[in-house]
């Protein structure tokens, strides 16, 4: 393997902080915010595109981590469940995942809620087949779904009671 | 599982895209989407020198209004053209597949032409593509040309896309008195079908059949657009007599492939029953209005 | 000792406490851990199921950009042990010899041969690549009927055959009774192989001091204090040097209590560089280097009278095991499990079971949830749903007419098993209700009638849990069925539990923090649980046989019981009173009698810690007390349940819709029931998955065909259903805690409810299935072959 990897240097927002660095250009979005920036929330599961545990924010839009380098996401916005975390944009649905006992091992949530997070937009309820289509991308190994579809309905309600006059 | 090392050029035009795979060949990788060849390379499947990014290119997004059809820019997401009231209204079978094409953070990502591109016969677009009677546009180095998808598709993951040219756009004639079929059997919500139907058709006055499009997908080495099978409805109406017909005749046209899932046989009699669904629940009306 | 203090926080359905962590993205797993000049492993594996290892050419790789070593077979050889995983007590089970890396020949496809040592893990990955390995191909052996044909390839020479073990289970005339047979089924039933796929890959983080001769480890493991034993015995250190941290586990479900080569090897290689190594599996490794799960073939045969009482039962069970019968636990279970418990739970003249292991080219089945029982569960409800249609009889009244009476306790089953309680009725019962079994049935008939074929498939099922002294004990192995727990209440009147069971997600902490609370009269937010550390917390077995609650539970009730009783005495001495008149609630000592507030726990232990000049003379506080608790009178506690699975086949496609599942549970005292919920639904998750998509599917050469997670298909959101889970709560008689294990329940029964369930809607279509994973291609040949 060649000595002098290509690199490249990008420049992106994460978490609402700029990111000027140097990367590999063959090193994916998860790994960059991994290992170069210590983000360890975002996870690897399969690393070939399945599991949906690296998924990311990129432009508000889920993304699988590990399907995008990290050179591609050079001027892009980038969220993961830190940043969510800390603008607490994500609170409730987090606050549900807890009650409702919607993670055990832990290594699947954050790439459930941030792909959860679009359907807590929509104006109609979800019904449970519309959020199980949702989160269908994403494996969860502990769960068997039920009590995660519970928290997206649950959040989805107490927003929609939040929003009304 | 690290992808390989390799290089990585970002053009900002079709002409930089040219010269990087004029200069590199086959060692050069187009990189759209990225939701098929990231995990090649992941499993280091594939091992490109260059990966050239065609992300950047202005212009190659759009879905936009062409006559009374459509063009669909190479470099739309799969979730742009499920969300687009003009996909919806001028080419609906694609908002009825699109849901079932990967997950929703692959549909962020994974692009139109892409898909297209790739041909894999067990894909929803190039099989609404067929039944749509679209167009491919693939850009050269010398210049422009159209191909339409029955002259795309030639083979598993193979297309009549020459190595320098990149595929930039797909168009849509209009649709006007067609409506459409469309259903899959996969093993997961989001797989790639086992065998699935996409369908058009077109129907006078009478309920007679004048026009009918049926593709089969998941069976063979790629969509194909089942003909004979097809006109065995023409100038009747689509009652259960007619539907057994074409179904049955679709091993005329199909030649199926054993998969680790499921026999030759078995494929295409999955594709003979989702024949007689499709077009057993053909809407009573055209969906896109002359 | 006392049981548990009123209702209090037991009970309460409180959520886990590291969930609040964990979803914020404050998980900490192995692969976040990193240490200054840690090392990258990555493994170059055998793509042959069987071949010698004649050369290894390793200097492109070494000379490889990032690469400070590669080790092969005999540089590991150097630290680290061979082993053999044998089951003293058990003759027939025989065991070939298993070393971290084989320098000469390989067993399966995926065996580890060398490890490439980098900066990072993708430039290990490049050099492995460069690694050129010269094989020999063997004969290989991928199904156990062909492992034991007598000209088969011997895959351990030195045991002179394949046969892995050999059990025979037999009580009373089985031959006599199916000559005397009114009736007799039989069925022939495979049982594919599945793999766990935690979520999180194996992980193992080693770091070897040299100076300090010290070797910390953090693994992603069921039990760090097997781990700790099994690392200083293989590597030499002694064991009070040798630290193991479990951080967050990303799943585990069995797969993560087994001793892994590779993981052996890393930690070796960090021995041997004195620097930390990290190995992380990647997702294709995994599915070639975990353990797997049953592969089993099983005939089964029924004798019934004229009436439709069972004469007898007959079963035959034949396990492709894999090349080794993995470390510490031997996997003889797969095969011991099926012949104790198929058909357990009813009443029948005479039984007779074969178990036989076969060593296969195929990495090994080892211990995942539920462990033989989801396929002693499934042949023995298939044996009864066949009979009950057979006779044209309900197959839930047909169930309740030969189950084992709930006041028939203690019995044995017709197996000879010691049972002291099950409650199969009530939890029948229960299951029916919540169910709406007599709708189901109803509208199953109304729609047949249109062409539609839905399924109501019933499985009954036994758990044996949390196994005691006798199993494990007489077999040698270094396996610890105790746990200990350390309650400490802290100067300012909470509490530290430190205990030695550890928790990938089930929740248990979170339930050792209610009895402890329930115990001192706090609430449990007061309490906080140290685990995972074994150079820290008292030695235990860790997380393994559904265990944790009713063993760790039992210990941790007992010391807090103790630290309650030391409490009270310091409280009445201060107090001038008798203990006896004391209570604790609310962070206060209270009169027992009026329940007035005498004086703040946060006061007993200010007064305890800081101002000892103000006691009585002669009282020395003792506020730390460690209690361990090991299950004495039974060799396991049986839990017990039934599930109800509902279900749509689409007879054209072969194409199941799952539309609900149902389960009754009876896993004794309740400590935390949403936390015992939610097990009992990713139990059933896990086996619904079994049954119709996850399979490990191998050829002939033993090559796996699917091994990415696009191929081996996990289901989805979309693919299962809601699942309803209901209770029988009957305290378990030996312990005063009461509880029993429900880990491993859901499992046990997901697999024979489905298919009972496939069967029940191919019963009107005259098709039965015989294997599983049920897939659309598997139920359209059984449709092909009524």
């Amino acid at each position: 393997m060649s000595t002098d990897e290509a690199r490249r240097r990008i420049r992106l927002e994460v978490n609402g902080e700029t990111i000027e660095q140097e990367v590999a250009v063959r090193r994916h979005l998860a790994d960059f915010l991994r290992l170069d920036l210590g983000l360890t929330g975002t996870h690897l599961g399969c690393e070939h595109g399945v599991c949906g545990a690296c998924t990311v924010l990129v432009d508000g839009e889920p993304v699988r981590g590990c399907l995008m380098l990290a050179v591609q996401a050079d001027g892009a916005r980038v969220e993961t469940v830190e940043g969510v975390t800390e603008r607490g944009a994500l609170a409730d649905l987090q606050r549900a995942f807890v009650a409702r006992n919607a993670a055990q091992c832990g290594f699947c949530s954050a790439g459930m809620l941030l792909t959860a997070a679009s359907l807590l937009e929509r104006t109609e309820a979800p019904d449970r087949d519309l959020i199980r289509a949702h989160l269908s991308g994403n494996l969860c190994r502990c769960t068997g779904y039920q009590s995660i579809v519970d928290a997206v309905e649950a959040t989805w309600a107490a927003r929609r009671a939040e929003r009304a006059p | 599982m690290k992808a390989p090392a390799f290089d990585y050029a970002r053009p900002e035009t079709l002409e930089e895209v040219h010269a990087l795979l004029a200069e590199h060949g086959d060692d050069a990788r187009i990189l759209a989407g990225g939701q098929s060849l990231m995990p090649t390379l992941a499993l280091r499947l594939s091992g490109p020198a260059l990966l050239v990014d065609v992300n950047r290119i202005p212009g190659l997004g759009a879905i936009e209004a062409r006559g009374d059809g459509l063009q669909i820019g190479a470099l739309a997401r799969h979730a742009a053209v499920l969300a687009s009231p003009l996909v919806a209204a001028r080419a609906p079978v694609l908002t009825r597949a699109l849901p079932h094409v990967g997950h929703v953070a692959i549909r962020s990502r994974g692009t139109f032409g892409g898909s297209i591109a790739l041909a894999d016969p067990a894909a929803e677009i190039p099989a609404c593509a067929l039944a749509l009677e679209a167009e491919v546009v693939l850009e050269g180095a010398d210049g422009s040309r159209v191909v339409p998808a029955a002259d795309f598709f030639l083979g598993l993951y193979e297309t009549a896309r020459e190595p320098d040219e990149v595929v930039t756009a797909v168009r849509l004639p209009s649709q006007a008195g067609r409506r459409f079929g469309f259903a899959e059997l996969a093993r997961r919500h989001g797989d790639f079908a086992l065998a699935g139907i996409a369908a058009s058709a077109r129907l006078d006055h009478d309920d007679r059949v004048t026009e009918l499009r049926l593709v089969c997908f998941g069976c063979a080495d790629r969509a194909v657009l089942a003909d004979s099978a097809a006109a065995r409805a023409l100038g009747r109406r689509l009652d259960a007599a007619t539907i057994a017909e074409v179904a049955a005749g679709l091993g005329a046209d199909v030649e199926p492939i054993p998969s680790p899932e499921a026999d030759a046989e078995t494929r295409l009699h999955w594709a003979r029953v989702l024949t007689a669904r499709v077009l057993g629940a053909l809407p009573t009306t055209p969906e896109v209005d002359a | 000792m006392s049981g548990p203090q009123s209702a209090g926080p037991i009970g309460r359905g409180l959520p886990r406490r590291e969930t609040e962590r964990l979803v914020r993205g404050r998980g900490r797993y192995g692969d976040d851990i990193v240490l200054p000049r840690m090392l990258h492993a990555a493994f170059v594996r055998s793509p042959h199921a069987h071949a010698r290892i004649e050369h290894i050419e390793a200097t492109a790789a070494a000379a490889s950009t990032g690469v400070v070593r590669v080790l092969t077979g005999a540089d590991i050889a150097a630290v680290c042990k061979p082993w053999v995983s044998k089951a003293e007590n058990r003759a027939t089970h025989r065991s070939g010899v298993q070393h971290a890396m084989p320098a000469d020949r390989v067993v399966w496809q995926g065996e580890p041969v060398a490890v490439v040592l980098a900066r990072s893990r993708a430039e290990a990955e490049d050099a492995a690549e460069l690694v050129e390995v010269e094989w020999g191909p063997l004969p290989v052996v991928a199904e156990a009927a062909q492992a034991l044909a007598a000209d088969a390839p011997v895959i351990h020479p030195e045991l002179g055959d394949n046969l892995a073990f050999e059990h025979h289970q037999v009580q009373g005339d089985v031959d006599a009774a199916f000559a005397a047979a009114d009736r007799v089924i039989e069925r022939r039933l495979r049982f594919g192989r599945q793999t766990a796929m935690t979520l999180e890959p194996r992980v193992v983080v080693a770091d070897y001091d040299p100076a300090a001769e010290h070797l910390t480890v953090w693994h992603s493991h069921q039990s760090p204090y097997q781990m700790q034993d099994v690392f200083s015995r293989l590597l030499g250190i002694p064991e009070h040097r040798v630290r193991v941290v479990t951080p967050d586990v990303g799943g585990a479900f069995g797969a993560k209590i087994n001793v892994y080569p590779d993981e052996m090897s890393a930690v070796a290689a960090s021995v041997l560089l004195g620097r930390p190594v990290k190995f992380c599996a990647d997702r294709l490794e995994s599915f070639v280097s975990d353990i797997h799960s049953r592969d089993h073939e099983v005939v089964a045969r029924i004798a019934l009278d004229a009436d439709g009482d069972v004469l007898a039962i007959d079963v035959d069970d034949l396990v492709s095991l894999g090349a080794f019968t993995p470390y510490m636990r031997f996997s003889i279970s797969e095969a011991l499990m099926v012949a104790m418990w198929t058909a357990a739970p009813y009443r029948m003249g005479a039984y007779r079971a074969r178990g036989r292991v076969a060593y296969v080219n195929k990495p090994p089945v080892g211990m995942f949830r539920g462990v033989g029982m989801p396929v002693a569960c499934a042949a023995g409800e298939l044996l009864i749903d066949d009979a009950a249609r057979a006779l044209g009889e309900d197959p839930a009244a047909y169930r309740r007419r030969l189950y084992i009476a709930d006041d028939a306790y203690p019995t044995r089953t017709a197996s000879g098993m010691a049972v002291e309680r099950m409650t199969l009725v009530r939890c029948l019962d229960a299951l029916l209700e919540v169910s709406d079994y007599a709708r189901l049935r109803a509208e199953q008939a109304r729609l047949r009638e249109r062409g539609v074929y839905r399924g109501i498939g019933l499985a009954t099922v036994i758990e044996p849990s949390a196994f005691g002294p006798a199993y494990y004990g007489p077999t040698g192995a270094r396996i610890s069925v105790q746990d200990g727990s350390t309650v400490k209440l802290e100067p300012s009147g909470v509490v530290r539990c430190v205990t030695s069971v550890t928790d990938q997600g089930q929740g248990t902490l979170t339930g050792l923090a209610q009895i402890v609370a329930s115990q001192l009269g706090v609430e449990p937010e007061a309490v906080e649980v140290v685990a995972g550390d074994s150079a820290v917390t008292p030695y235990g077995g860790g997380a393994w046989a559904s265990r944790g609650m009713a063993i760790g539970g039992q210990a941790t009730l007992d010391a807090a019981a103790a630290l309650r009783a030391n409490v009270l005495a310091l409280a009445a001495g201060v107090l001038q009173t008798r203990a006896e008149a004391l209570d604790l609630g609310d962070g206060q000592v209270r009169d027992a009698a009026t329940g007035e507030a005498r004086i703040a726990l946060a006061e007993v232990a200010r007064l305890a810690y800081f101002r000892q000049d103000l006691l009585p003379p002669g009282v020395q506080p003792e506020l730390a007390v460690t209690r361990h608790f090991v299950p004495k009178g039974s060799l396991y506690y049986l839990s017990n349940g039934i599930q109800l699975c509902h279900l749509e086949l689409d007879p054209e496609t072969g194409a199941v819709r799952l539309l609900g599942h149902w389960a009754a549970e009876d896993c004794g005292r309740i400590v935390n029931r949403l936390l015992v919920d939610e097990q009992v639904r990713g139990g059933i998750a896990q086996g619904l998955a079994a049954a119709f998509w996850e399979h490990c599917r191998y050829d002939a050469e033993g090559q796996l065909l699917n091994a990415s997670l696009a191929d081996y298909l996990v289901p989805t959101a979309c693919d299962l259903p809601d699942i309803a889970v209901t209770h029988v709560e009957t305290p378990l008689a030996d312990t005063t805690l009461g509880a029993k294990g429900v880990g491993e329940a859901g499992t046990i029964g997901a697999i024979g409810a489905a298919w009972t369930a496939v069967n029940d809607a191919l019963a009107a279509l005259g098709a039965v299935a015989t294997e599983q994973p049920f897939t659309p291609a598997s139920l359209l040949r059984a449709l092909r072959e009524r």
